[in-house]
């Protein structure tokens, strides 16, 4: 079964035709040639395939992209601004924060993601029970804080030792 | 994937007709345990309902003083939600313990309840599940069950509810509001999960084509200091090994009341009756608790590979009374 669908990805809107089997991620890389959420385990494991789906990160593997007709996605290559880095794509390269590169649009999707979420005041499960959490404005995040809520997000050279810092500095900027 | 039909409905009672007529179909919520399913040709509906805009997506004050949750609210919202941090902090925790942020971002309050167990012969289509399929036999009784029940399962099934959130709300007594073929209801969430018995494929009491439309949670004042501890093998994004909801209400080092549930010990969310039933009254002390935790495991029968799960899950009880009531072990 076909079903036509309009999506709007890192500014510009796509109109196509998907079988209802087709997930976003497929929609994005497949049909659209869109290829910075990249497909790692395909079953929401691994947080390659993260985008931001109407402002909030999630995994584009497990969504069916007739679920979302008339969503706003933004890819990692859609962070970029008038062909400047994103400051959290520019200190990936800065500290390093890959090997691969493979899970990278993925970390760094969910690393600007996740400081907008501390930023709302939303805890974590590394949040002391009745404190608010760490957030850009409070001083910056610490790292255990960095650490949970980047769980979703598996890289298997592990960089981790240069992807905490590289958000941490965003994170204190 | 195997192809199925896509439909959306005016409102809950469409859904709920739609589904009727479609015996193999299946409500989509946010998808995350659905879609991934039907990936892996586990579950395999000819007709996906779409209920994610049907339902509410709020978290709203009851008149008496608990709290309704829609059930299209996100995990992410609800776990952030400050009347729910400020009253009931477990659940906040619990849901915070589970998934990732990306998922919880997606996954809605309903959907969380109805997820499937992670056994891995269950999602496995090539090894027997009676789960899966019905008569075919239980493959993990005698395979790799480090992670399988010890409470409350059958010969035909060891598989064990995934969801943290449902062990914290069956410590807080949430009931379960539902719109179905029969028109609505509420049932208990303890009642909403089935022990696996003779019919494991049966994971809930809903009947076919039953959504869930919101969840109540009761007041509990004393809930204000209230705890999820959750054991993993990895320090986040891990199913628990065992986990305990726990909420205690001590007055003059007495126990006046309390909750326990378990996650991770059962087919279902487990409520620790038996614990809190031999703690209420009694002086709140180690040696109470190290009985009434006993108590709830005494009947436990783990498998192979988790009988490390009964001290495992008296002890992070024990522990997690002692840290709730300031008293050190």
């Amino acid at each position: 079964m076909d079903v036509d669908i309009s999506i709007r990805v890192d500014g510009d809107t796509h109109r196509l035709s998907v079988d209802t089997r087709t997930t976003v991620l497929d929609t994005l890389r497949e049909r659209l040639g869109i290829t910075s959420p990249k497909k790692g385990c395909d079953h929401g494991q691994c947080g390659a395939c993260t985008v931001l789906l109407n402002g909030r990160r999630v995994n584009s593997c497990l969504l069916l992209a007739v679920a979302h007709d008339g969503a706003e996605i933004v890819t990692a290559a859609g962070l970029a601004v008038d062909g400047q880095m994103h400051p959290m794509q520019r200190s990936f390269i800065e500290h390093d924060a890959f090997q691969c590169g493979y899970c990278t649009p993925g970390q760094i999707v969910s690393a600007v993601a996740m400081l907008g979420e501390a930023a709302a005041g939303w805890p974590s499960f590394a949040t002391p029970a009745g404190e608010q959490p760490a957030t850009p404005d409070s001083g910056g995040m610490r790292d255990d804080e960095i650490r949970e809520r980047m769980s979703g997000n598996l890289c298997r050279c592990a960089a981790y030792a240069n992807i905490v810092p590289a958000i941490r500095e965003v994170a204190e900027a | 994937m195997r192809p199925f039909r896509y439909a959306r409905a005016e409102n809950v009672a469409g859904a709920v007709a739609l589904l009727a007529r479609s015996p193999e179909g299946a409500f989509l919520g946010a998808g995350t345990n659905l879609v991934d399913l039907m990936k892996l040709e586990v579950l395999t509906p000819d007709l996906l309902v779409d209920v994610r805009q049907l339902t509410s997506d709020a978290v709203e004050e009851l008149p008496d003083g608990g709290v309704r949750i829609g059930a299209a609210v996100p995990n992410s919202d609800l776990a952030a939600h400050p009347l729910i941090r400020r009253r009931y902090p477990l659940l906040s925790e619990a849901i915070l313990a589970g998934a990732s942020g990306q998922l919880r971002n997606m996954a809605t309050t309903g959907g969380n309840l109805l997820q499937r167990t992670r056994c891995p012969y269950w999602q496995n289509i090539t090894t027997p599940c009676n789960k899966r399929e019905p008569g075919s036999g239980c493959s993990a009784i005698d395979g790799f069950n480090r992670d399988m029940a010890i409470l409350g399962s059958s010969p035909q099934c060891v598989a064990t509810h995934p969801s943290d959130m449902a062990v914290a709300l069956t410590a807080l007594d949430a009931i379960v509001r539902t719109e179905g073929p029969s028109g609505e209801r509420t049932i208990p969430l303890a009642q909403l999960h089935r022990l696996p018995g003779n019919e494991p494929q049966r994971d809930t009491i809903l009947q076919h084509g039953e959504l869930i439309t919101a969840v109540d949670v009761p007041p509990l004042p004393y809930a204000v200091r209230s705890r999820y501890r959750k054991v993993r093998d990895r320090a986040s994004y891990a199913f628990a090994l065992v986990s305990v909801a726990a909420a205690i209400d001590v007055q003059d080092g007495v126990v006046r009341d309390l909750r326990i549930a378990l996650g991770g010990v059962a087919h279902k969310p487990w409520r620790a009756t038996i614990a809190e039933q031999a703690l209420r009254g009694q002086p709140a002390d180690p040696d109470q608790f190290w009985a009434a935790a006993s108590a709830e495991v005494a009947e436990a029968r783990p498998l192979t590979h988790n009988a490390f799960k009964v001290p495992l899950a008296r002890n992070t009880i024990v522990e997690t009374l002692l840290n709730l009531t300031g008293i050190s072990g």
